[in-house]
């Protein structure tokens, strides 16, 4: 039932401010916290539990905290000892890596933003030329992590800490992204030969569980080499972690594949372009693109499972906490350990989702 | 005709797996390691006293001084040692694969390991047993009182089995709370996730020590197995065997014949003592009998000392650790160490 609108007026109305509740603090605070008595409800829950929470974890770590002392027994207060941090804190970031060589980890860690800034951002002075020095990067920091060239050999078992899990989580995450692309496409290839290989790679990793991968690498390999022919341990651990990730990401990747219409891969027929150049120019940009959460998701937890080289006796920054805490005089500070490590972890995964916002933000080009 | 192709590839790679199984047992251990120029001795991932880091990162504790003994005594420089450490899974299958040399990681010597899993325990460097820790408030003055409690209790190892079976002889109705790690369990036990907590006696003394409210807990007067702990290698290379057995040997004889890292140097120059001549080489052929160097018990003595300084250092009454010798003091002082004698 439309009724047709009658009064009419000569003067436009007089705008007025929006009503004081609407707008400004108490505006977002109405709309954001105390819309309905749910929301309000939920809000003052919130509240209680981090006015709980908060003061209590503040006291605990800065203001009841010790921060200096040569052992456990320094720390009498109630608060956190963070007494260790200044002996440990290399050992929590390099391992076992030589302490009079850990300036090949330091700048081998500052070169790693150069190498990745011209594929993660836009306009980047110089990106030409810094592609190049991306793709050399790789063997700039093997030469200056492992040695060789001049610089004294460092034997890989020796890596640890934080720096174990950027590397590993590093080296899987540039190399799992392309597998996992092949792979993906692999899997609806018409030649049996080719998909039968990549849903039998994807669905054998992915069904077992990346310790079990792990153990494999380390137990059951070397049964069967040569004893002399002993595999590096990092590398197994890359290796493995790189085939795990690649199949999770071949599946993540053929959900963009199968998402994009139907007529896209005809119009790109139409249109005259081979399988290739098809793929490359009009079916994996628009792939990728909705892919990116779980690429991201896949990444993220590609690095949190570096954690679990522990089972083969490489120690990264897990593995480090654990073996400190072990030590007598530091016995019993796993819950200090355990924070550090997780802020090293939550500031390195956060970043990882951050940026992913922002490129699906710039990517999201149909919905502008 | 495809089942066939299966299992004709799968006795290949059975082949193939015996074959190099007997390659790596062909060549003796002892040459392996000199050849190799480095021990590679599996420890544990972190054990209070026994396996932890010190500031520089080095590994040390009493499982590890045992290994740097035996370097000594192998290669003459305890620093040759490669750490392999190993968690409760996987220790075994690192041994029998060739990963490690010889297995220095708190581990119990029981008949199905030494006899089933095909290895040889060379000694007890250990004698632990499994006890309980509880809270004072229990009101429980004996393990036996512990009706309906919920137990923390690290999963693979043998205090698992022990448990059921201490339970199961009491007719005690118990509630296992199964956990990874020794540390995690410990966590667990403090934040009131069990009412007790079972492991290795000197680990329970460990646990203790670190309670801000010590006296709140109280260790249960019960030690419910033999949890004898000691070294081991691969079964069927008796020389390499030997040569592990008779270095821990040589740490408790010299303890029992007062040879220290500090005097060890001295002694080994000639003594009034036949049996410390014999054992520091210079009497008799017992380094040429097992195959080794004549100073070889003098280097393993040199690396951290005999057993009862590596103890002491690492575990004993003046460490955090705060464990008394007990069953582990020599025979002559009441305890039951007691090694064979070296002529």
């Amino acid at each position: 039932m439309y009724e047709p609108f009658h009064r009419t007026t000569d003067d436009m109305l007089r705008e007025r401010p929006a009503p004081a509740a609407t707008v400004g603090v108490i505006g977002w605070l109405r709309t954001n916290l105390f819309a309905g008595w749910i929301n309000t409800a939920l809000t003052l829950v919130t509240l209680y539990i981090l006015w709980l929470a908060i003061p209590s974890f503040i006291g605990w770590a800065f203001i009841d905290a010790q921060l200096a002392g040569n052992d456990r027994f320094a720390c009498t207060g109630d608060g956190a000892c963070w007494a260790w941090l200044d002996q440990r804190i290399n050992q929590f970031l390099y391992g076992f890596y030589p302490s009079e060589e850990t300036w090949r980890v330091n700048i081998a860690f500052v070169l790693l933003f150069p190498a990745l800034a011209p594929w993660l951002m836009e306009n980047v002075p110089g990106d030409r030329y810094l592609r190049w020095f991306s793709v050399a990067y790789p063997v700039i920091a093997t030469i200056l992590l492992v040695g060789g060239f001049g610089l004294e050999v460092v034997q890989t078992d020796k890596f640890g800490g934080f720096m174990l899990n950027l590397t590993v989580g590093l080296a899987g995450i540039v190399l799992s992204l392309p597998i996992g692309i092949v792979l993906a496409l692999g899997r609806q290839s018409r030649l049996p030969l080719i998909r039968w290989f990549s849903i039998i790679f994807i669905e054998a990793v992915r069904g077992v569980p990346l310790i079990t991968l792990l153990f494999v690498s380390n137990i059951i390999l070397p049964i069967f080499l040569p004893p002399d022919m002993a595999l590096d341990s990092v590398i197994r651990v890359i290796v493995m972690v790189t085939a795990f990730a690649s199949a999770y990401m071949a599946e993540v990747i053929r959900g963009g594949l199968q998402a994009i219409p139907k007529g896209q891969y005809e119009a790109a027929q139409a249109m005259g372009l081979n399988y290739s150049k098809a793929m490359r120019l009009i079916i994996l940009p628009q792939a990728l693109k909705i892919s990116i959460p779980g690429i991201v998701n896949t990444f993220i937890g590609l690095f949190k499972d570096t954690t679990l080289v522990i089972v083969i006796g490489l120690f990264d920054i897990l593995g480090i906490a654990n073996a400190m805490v072990s030590n007598p005089d530091w016995l019993g500070l796993s819950t200090e350990t355990y924070v550090v490590v997780a802020l090293f972890f939550f500031s390195v995964c956060f970043s990882m989702s951050r940026y992913s916002i922002r490129l699906e933000r710039r990517l999201d080009t149909d919905k502008r | 005709m495809k089942a066939k192709l299966l299992t004709g590839a799968i006795a290949a790679a059975g082949l193939m797996a015996i074959s190099a199984t007997a390659n790596t047992a062909h060549a003796g251990t002892l040459d392996d390691v000199r050849a190799a120029g480095e021990l590679k001795c599996g420890i544990n991932t972190g054990l209070p006293g026994f396996a932890f880091t010190d500031d520089k990162g080095n590994w040390t504790g009493f499982d590890v001084a045992y290994c740097r003994a035996l370097a000594g005594a192998v290669l003459g420089d305890p620093d040759k040692v490669k750490w392999v450490n190993l968690t409760g899974k996987n220790r075994f299958p690192a041994l029998t694969s060739g990963e490690i040399d010889v297995l220095s990681r708190n581990t119990t010597w029981t008949f199905s390991r030494d006899v089933d899993l095909g290895f040889t325990f060379v000694g007890v460097n250990y004698y632990d047993g499994q006890g309980f820790i509880g809270r004072t408030a229990l009101d429980a003055k004996s393990a036996r009182e512990l009706d309906g409690a919920s137990v923390c209790i690290q999963t693979g190892t043998t205090t698992e089995l022990n448990l059921a079976d201490f339970f199961r002889i009491n007719k005690i109705d118990y509630e296992p709370v199964p956990i990874e790690t020794n540390e995690e369990a410990r966590k667990a036990y403090e934040a009131e996730r069990c009412d007790v907590y079972t492991t290795d006696a000197s680990g329970l003394a460990a646990t203790r020590s670190t309670f801000p409210d010590a006296d709140a807990h109280m260790v249960f007067p019960e030690i419910i197995s033999k949890e004898p702990l000691g070294p081991l290698v691969r079964h069927g290379d008796d020389q390499w065997a030997d040569v592990a057995r008779w270095t821990l040997n040589a740490l408790i004889n010299a303890e029992e014949l007062g040879v220290t890292q500090e005097n060890v140097a001295d002694l080994a120059k000639g003594s009034d003592n036949p049996e410390i001549n014999r054992m520091l080489g210079s009497e008799g052929s017992l380094a040429e009998m097992l195959g080794l160097s004549t100073d070889w018990a003098v280097n393993a003595i040199r690396a951290e000392g005999n057993y009862s300084e590596i103890f002491e250092r690492y575990l004993g009454t003046n460490t955090s650790l705060g464990i008394s010798r007990g069953l582990n003091a020599l025979w002559k002082d009441g305890g039951i160490l007691y090694a064979p004698p070296m002529r």
